[in-house]
C-alpha cells in the first residue's frame, strides 16, 4: 500500500484499535475512539463490548453518524439502557478494560489537563473539565489519549491534573496514592506514539509514523523526548482496517 | 412554564438540569429562567451541553457544581469561559466534579447522609480546588449536594407527575430523589392509564413533583429518544454566535428575549427537520396478578 493511501488520521484510529483486545470491556467516548471500536470490531475483536457513561451498553457502533454519544441512535440497538451510577460501577470494580481519554494538554507523565490553563483562580483558559475523563484515568485498567502533536499540547508539565496519568513519574506514583488502574499506556499522536515503562514513568517514543522524524518529534514535543531502544516506524494501516475505518466516516 | 420557574426556582435556587446528559435537557425551562432575569442561580449538573453556559452568559448564575460544561460537539463553552476568565457578565464560584463525583454527590443527599467514599479523583488535582472534596482513610469522600430543585425533560408524564423516562438516565434518579421538588416538562401529557400501566418506567415518587408542563419540543436542541434528534447544526450555531459577548447577547435576543413562546421559537428553529419519523416500539410488559 503506498503512504498516500491513508490519512494520519487513518492512522492515528489504526493504532488505537489495535489497543482493544478481544473480549475486552471499553470506555469507549466519541469521535476517533468510535472509530478504532468500529475497527477493532471487525477486525481482530469481534467481542469487544462499548460502555457509555451516559448510561449504554453496546456490542457494535451505532449505525448512523453521532454528534455525542447520547444520540438515538446509540440507544437504539444498545444492550442497556441505564443510569450513569451503573456504568459507573463497573468502572469502580475494575471491570472496564480499556478506556480512551481527549485532553487539551499531556505532560510527559501522561497527566491530562481538561480543567485550567493557568492558576485556577484566575485561569488563563479555562476548559470544560473533566466530564468522565479523570474517573476513566483512575478506574479503568488501562487507557489511551489521541492527540494532536503540537508543542503546547505535549509540555513537561500539566498546569493542572485533571486525570492523572502517571503523576511525579516515579515508579509506583499510582499504587502509592491508591488509583485503582494501570493508567495510560500510549499517547497517540499525529506524528508518533509514546508508551510508558512498565509501572510508570515518562512516556518515551515507541514508534514515529511514516513521512516523519524523531527530530520532528523532538521538535514538536515540550519536554526533551526519551526513545526506545529501537524506534520503528508506526506500522501502517491493514487494508481490513482501512476498509473498516472508511466505512463508518 | 412561566408559572412553574416563577413559583419554584426563585433568585438563588440551587437548580440540577441536563441530569441525563446529553439527551433531555430542559432548555426551554432553562429560557424560561433567563426571561425572567433569576439571578444567583446554582446549576448543578454531570455534563452540560450548552444550556448551563446560556444561563451563565445571561448573568442567572452565581455557582456552577458540574464536571463539564460546553458544548459537546463544538468543545469550549464561550460563555462559561468569558466568565472564569474576565468576569463577563459577571465572576463565577466553580466546584469542580466528574461524573462519578457528582452522580455520588447527589446520592449522599438522597439518602440523607454528609457524604458518600469513593476511590476515583484520587491523584487528581480536582481535589485542590473543591472545597466539597476531602481525603481521608485512603478514600475520597465526596460531600453532599441537594438541588433545591431539579428540572426534568420527560416523553411522557401524567397530571401527578408520574412520570416516563427511556434511554440512557445519566444521573437523573439521585438528582430527583436528592432534590427538595421535581419540575418535569413533558412531550407527551398523558392519563394516568398510560404511566400506570408501567410503573416500572415511572423515574421518580409523585410526591416529590411539584409542576408538570406539557412542553413538547422542550428540549430542542437536544435528542429526545423516539422524538427528535439532536440538531447539530443548532449547536455549531450557537458555538460560533457566542465566540464574543456581543454575539451571544444578539443570539439571545434572537431565540430567547425576543419570543413570545416555545411554539414560535420551534417554528424559527425548524424543528420538524430533526422529528423522529421512525419508530421503534418496545414489547408490552405482563404485569398480571392473578
Amino acid at each position: 500500500m503506498n503512504e498516500a493511501a491513508y490519512t494520519a488520521q487513518d492512522l492515528m484510529v489504526a493504532v488505537a484499535s489495535r489497543e482493544i483486545r478481544d473480549g475486552d470491556l471499553v470506555f469507549v467516548g466519541m469521535r476517533l475512539p468510535i472509530l478504532a471500536y468500529a475497527a477493532a470490531l471487525e477486525t481482530h475483536a469481534p467481542n469487544a463490548r462499548g460502555l457509555f457513561e451516559v448510561g449504554l451498553l453496546r456490542d457494535r457502533p451505532a449505525d448512523s453518524f453521532l454528534g455525542t454519544m447520547g444520540d438515538p441512535p446509540n440507544v437504539a440497538g444498545s444492550l442497556w439502557a441505564t443510569r450513569m451510577s451503573n456504568a459507573m460501577a463497573l468502572l469502580a470494580q475494575g471491570r472496564v478494560d480499556l478506556g480512551f481519554i481527549g485532553g487539551a494538554e499531556v505532560d510527559r507523565f501522561g497527566n491530562l489537563n481538561t480543567s485550567y490553563v493557568g492558576d485556577p483562580a484566575k485561569p488563563k483558559v479555562k476548559l470544560p473539565g473533566s466530564g468522565g475523563g479523570a474517573d476513566i484515568a483512575i478506574l479503568s485498567r488501562r487507557w489511551v489519549t489521541l492527540m494532536n502533536h503540537e508543542r503546547r499540547r505535549l509540555v513537561d508539565r500539566v498546569d493542572f491534573i485533571t486525570s492523572p496519568g502517571h503523576g511525579d513519574g516515579t515508579p509506583g506514583w499510582r499504587e502509592r496514592h491508591g488509583l485503582l488502574g494501570g493508567g495510560p499506556v500510549a499517547i497517540i499522536t499525529t506524528l508518533c506514539v509514546f508508551r510508558f515503562p512498565e509501572g510508570g514513568g515518562e512516556a518515551y517514543v515507541a514508534t514515529v509514523h511514516a513521512g516523519h522524524s524523531v527530530e520532528e518529534v523532538r521538535d514538536q514535543t515540550g519536554w526533551p523526548v526519551t526513545l526506545a531502544a529501537q524506534v520503528e516506524e508506526t506500522a501502517p494501516p491493514t487494508e481490513a482496517e482501512l476498509s473498516a475505518i472508511r466505512s463508518r466516516l | 412554564m412561566a408559572d412553574a420557574i416563577a413559583r419554584f426556582v426563585p433568585d438563588g435556587s440551587r437548580v440540577a438540569m441536563g441530569t441525563a446528559l446529553e439527551p433531555l435537557i430542559p432548555f426551554a425551562a432553562g429560557h424560561e429562567m433567563i426571561r425572567q432575569q433569576r439571578r444567583d442561580l446554582e446549576l448543578v449538573g454531570p455534563i452540560s451541553d450548552a444550556l448551563f453556559d446560556q444561563l451563565i452568559g445571561a448573568g442567572c448564575v452565581r455557582r456552577v457544581t458540574a464536571a463539564w460544561v460546553g458544548n459537546v460537539s463544538e468543545g469550549l463553552g464561550h460563555c462559561y469561559r468569558r466568565a472564569c476568565e474576565q468576569e463577563v457578565p459577571h465572576a463565577l464560584e466553580v466546584h469542580d466534579h466528574s461524573n462519578f463525583s457528582i452522580s455520588l454527590a447527589l446520592w449522599a443527599a438522597a439518602w440523607n447522609v454528609p457524604s458518600l467514599p469513593t476511590r476515583t479523583l484520587l491523584g487528581s488535582d480536582i481535589l485542590r480546588t473543591n472545597p466539597n472534596l476531602s481525603v481521608g482513610f485512603g478514600l475520597v469522600h465526596v460531600e453532599a449536594v441537594r438541588p433545591d430543585v431539579a428540572v426534568i425533560h420527560a416523553q411522557r408524564c401524567d397530571a401527578m407527575g408520574r412520570v416516563h423516562v427511556w434511554g440512557p438516565l445519566g444521573i437523573t434518579e439521585e438528582a430527583g430523589l436528592a432534590a427538595e421538588r421535581v419540575i418535569v416538562t413533558c412531550e407527551e401529557l398523558v392519563d394516568a392509564s398510560v404511566t400506570l400501566s408501567d410503573p416500572n418506567r415511572i423515574l421518580l415518587p409523585e410526591t416529590k413533583v411539584v409542576a408538570v408542563v406539557h412542553e413538547p419540543g422542550g428540549a430542542h436542541p437536544s435528542p429526545v429518544q423516539g422524538y427528535f434528534k439532536r440538531d447539530h447544526a443548532f449547536y455549531r450555531d450557537f458555538a460560533e454566535q457566542s465566540r464574543t459577548a456581543e454575539g451571544f447577547a444578539a443570539w439571545l435576543q434572537r431565540w430567547v428575549l425576543d419570543l413570545p413562546d416555545r411554539a414560535t421559537y420551534l417554528s424559527a428553529a425548524g424543528v420538524e427537520q430533526v422529528r423522529i419519523r421512525h419508530h421503534r416500539y418496545s414489547a408490552p410488559a405482563d404485569y398480571g396478578d392473578e
